[in-house]
């Protein structure tokens, strides 16, 4: 943790905040090196990792063929020797044909060998959907890796948070999973200039305060909850407050709980299905530690219960968007139709 | 670097017992003897053990494959690496991991070598170059090649060992592997046991091209095959490979021949898919035997010595099952120990609690923090 400066910012994107992280790791500590699909001469399929091959070179910046499970083994593999290899898929979509080195062999190797050998491997990649990709381009299952103990997962929504949490990844002697989204790569923010500026892994923020809701959201979801929290604030003179989990494991519940025990109602939003989900998860969290607090039922927002379509105007009946977040918030406040019940 | 992530020792010696030319004198014979005959006879009480309901689990045991298996990992220098499959045994003992912690890992005991955490499939000696047996057919595949990364990345002369079985050929993690090992000019060498037998199918009805060694030509990559049942041929082929792997940076496959008396696990008496002809046909080629009886033939040693060490193997493994059943249980309060090593877990976790469902804090958010 840094103490100089604080205030000293940058304004960039997302996806230039990732690039910083991965640069400034990459300079700061030899045994980091990049792994991925199309992360060399072609600079990324998101351009994520745009000049890091010029500068660092192959064997910093590994270009891999497309073997998705052959690759995030390695990775891993080379985790175990005490390498901090950083890799990219290239949407979590891809993710599903290594799954078994992910849940199977990275997230139990330091258990399962008693502590004897650990594996300080980070996989980052964007979920999200939106751009008419379908249905096997278009997923958030974060929630699959959240489910398994002995991973960390991050889903950063803002730059800052992006640079700073990645470079904890990568700094963390356990395997993380850091989700990053395809909507967000754009988004500009400010973001603390001093290298050694890292965003504590397992802690939430609350992005705004409120006193009447509370909107709990991670990845893109918590920029469309902070955008619906101001919709709420001009149409409806409710005071919505967002917490951000930035973090799936650990998860920081005490950030949550306090904000619902300080405004009685809770939503919960999630790019995801919710049947199972990541909002399940904090529903159910929520409801035994604010039993006595609520005024409503804590309920869920999240992606249509369908593989994504392709028509635009299916696919947007299909996704979160602020019009279903600001509905589904006016239903727990009591303030619009009862969508919940039924 | 933090100290719970484990690093690799920045020494290279050569192992004691090699004289580095590949050809066994005299004591190399009676080395060669004793690890297999150690293996033999510590399997056979693990058999023991397991019917006393002593270990639990999957257990594989690999006794008729001891040849391949000592053949492979002696020549391994001790900066060498080696995974292996889910038949673990045979491999740990071969590269010197302590027959007390292995036992004991049977056992399910703090003085196991994952402390009670992994059991039969997975014992692992970081400090012996022994990167775990792992579970999942052909999932160690990937981990070695990447292991094989790391010693180029670090500029280090050594190889990866990395033991399959022959169905792990038939998965795409052994393509993906091969493949990237080839392209990127990775020192490791594929060691295929063939016992014939993915569980009960054979090699012919699994695979399309059942002479698996040719599939390494399918990477451009060089493949060969050897005599399981030769201890010596078996040592000087993998002496071979990797050499080559070391010094020219080149993969290979070596399939190495053999046979599995018992079944596929405990659980299995073998007997549904293969005739017991076929089992006593194999026996009659006893890896043990036959070179128990080279080494009479030859000279190179005498009758005494063999049953010197018959001897001190069979009280090796007593030993070892003193040593197992002296060894405590892990204790039930480190149930989340080890779950994470970062030392900042216990934080990162310290705001998970309110809500937790039945266990989570007790068990696992306090227990981070042991």
């Amino acid at each position: 943790m840094s103490v100089a400066a604080p205030s000293a910012t940058t304004t960039m994107t997302y996806r230039e905040a990732v690039r910083l992280a991965m640069r400034e790791e990459l300079l700061r500590d030899e045994d980091v090196f990049l792994m991925g699909e199309e992360i060399g001469v072609f600079e990324g399929s998101y351009k994520v990792t745009a000049g890091l091959f010029r500068e660092f070179g192959p064997v910093r910046v590994r270009e891999t063929p497309i073997s998705e499970e052959g690759f995030v083994g390695a990775a891993i593999g080379a985790a175990m020797m005490g390498l901090r290899p950083v890799v990219e898929i290239m949407t979590l979509n891809f993710i599903l044909v290594a799954m078994d080195q992910v849940v199977n062999h990275a997230a139990k190797i330091r258990y399962m060998f008693g502590g004897e050998v650990g594996c300080p491997l980070v996989i980052r990649t964007p979920n999200g959907g939106g751009s008419q990709l379908t249905a096997q381009h278009s997923q958030s299952f974060e929630v699959f890796f959240a489910h398994t103990p002995g991973l960390k997962v991050v889903a950063p929504s803002t730059p800052a948070d992006a640079r700073g949490l990645l470079k904890a990844a990568i700094r963390d002697d356990d395997p993380i999973l850091v989700v990053e989204n395809l909507q967000s790569y754009k988004i500009k923010g400010e973001v603390p200039e001093d290298p050694d500026h890292v965003v504590e892994i397992g802690r939430a923020a609350v992005t705004r305060e409120g006193s009447d809701i509370t909107l709990v959201a991670h990845s893109f979801a918590a920029t469309r909850a902070l955008r619906v929290a101001e919709r709420l604030r001009a149409d409806h003179g409710v005071s919505a407050e967002v917490v951000d989990l930035r973090s799936l494991r650990p998860l920081d519940t005490e950030t949550v709980v306090r904000s619902v025990a300080k405004t009685n109602r809770a939503l919960c939003v999630d790019e995801g299905w919710s049947t199972y989900g990541i909002s399940a998860e904090i529903t159910s969290r929520i409801q035994r530690a604010c039993f006595d607090d609520l005024d409503a039922p804590v309920e869920r927002v999240g992606l249509a219960e369908v593989p994504m379509p392709y028509a635009k105007n299916l696919e947007r009946a299909a996704l979160v968007n602020d019009e279903k977040i600001e509905a589904a918030a006016l239903s727990v406040l009591g303030l619009g139709p009862d969508i919940f019940s039924s | 670097m933090p100290s719970s992530v484990a690093k690799p020792r920045s020494t290279n010696r050569r192992s004691p017992r090699r004289d580095g030319d590949g050809a066994p004198d005299s004591s190399h014979g009676l080395d060669l003897y004793e690890r297999m005959a150690l293996i033999r006879v510590f399997e056979e009480e693990v058999e023991r053990q397991y019917k006393r309901a002593r270990i639990g689990g999957y257990c594989h045991l690999a006794s008729g494959q001891e040849g391949a298996t000592v053949g492979a990992v002696h020549p391994l220098l001790e900066d060498d690496l080696l995974f292996s499959s889910y038949r673990t045994h045979g491999l740990a003992l071969a590269r010197g991991v302590d027959p007390d912690a292995v036992m004991a890992e049977l056992f399910g005991r703090e003085g196991g070598s994952a402390h009670g955490r992994g059991g039969s499939m997975h014992l692992l000696d970081f400090s012996k170059g022994f990167l775990g047996g792992w579970g999942i057919v052909t999932g160690q595949l990937p981990l070695a090649t990447g292991a094989a990364l790391a010693l180029t990345y670090r500029g280090k002369p050594n190889a990866v060992m990395c033991e399959l079985g022959d169905a792990a050929t038939n998965m795409g993690a052994w393509h993906e592997s091969l493949n990237l090992a080839g392209i990127w000019d990775l020192p490791i060498v594929f060691l295929v046991l063939n016992n014939q037998y993915g569980m009960g199918t054979s090699v012919e009805k699994a695979s399309a091209e059942p002479e698996l060694y040719k599939r390494a030509s399918a990477f451009r990559m060089h493949g060969e095959r050897v005599d399981g049942q030769d201890v010596e041929a078996v040592l000087g082929a993998a002496d071979r490979l990797l050499r080559r792997a070391r010094e020219e940076r080149k993969p290979a496959v070596l399939e190495v021949i053999t046979y599995r008396y018992r079944g596929h696990s405990v659980a299995d008496a073998g007997t549904a898919y293969r005739t017991a002809v076929e089992i006593e046909t194999w026996k009659e080629r006893d890896p043990i035997a036959l070179y128990r009886q080279r080494l009479l033939d030859e000279r190179r040693v005498g009758e005494a010595q063999i049953e010197a060490i018959d001897a001190r193997v069979e009280k090796r493994v007593e030993q070892a099952v003193a040593f197992a059943e002296a060894s405590p249980e892990p204790p039930t309060d480190s149930l989340a120990q080890h779950l994470h090593g970062d030392p900042a877990s216990a934080e990162q976790f310290a705001r998970m609690g309110p809500g937790s469902p039945f266990g989570e804090r007790e068990l696992v958010l306090e227990g981070l923090g042991r």
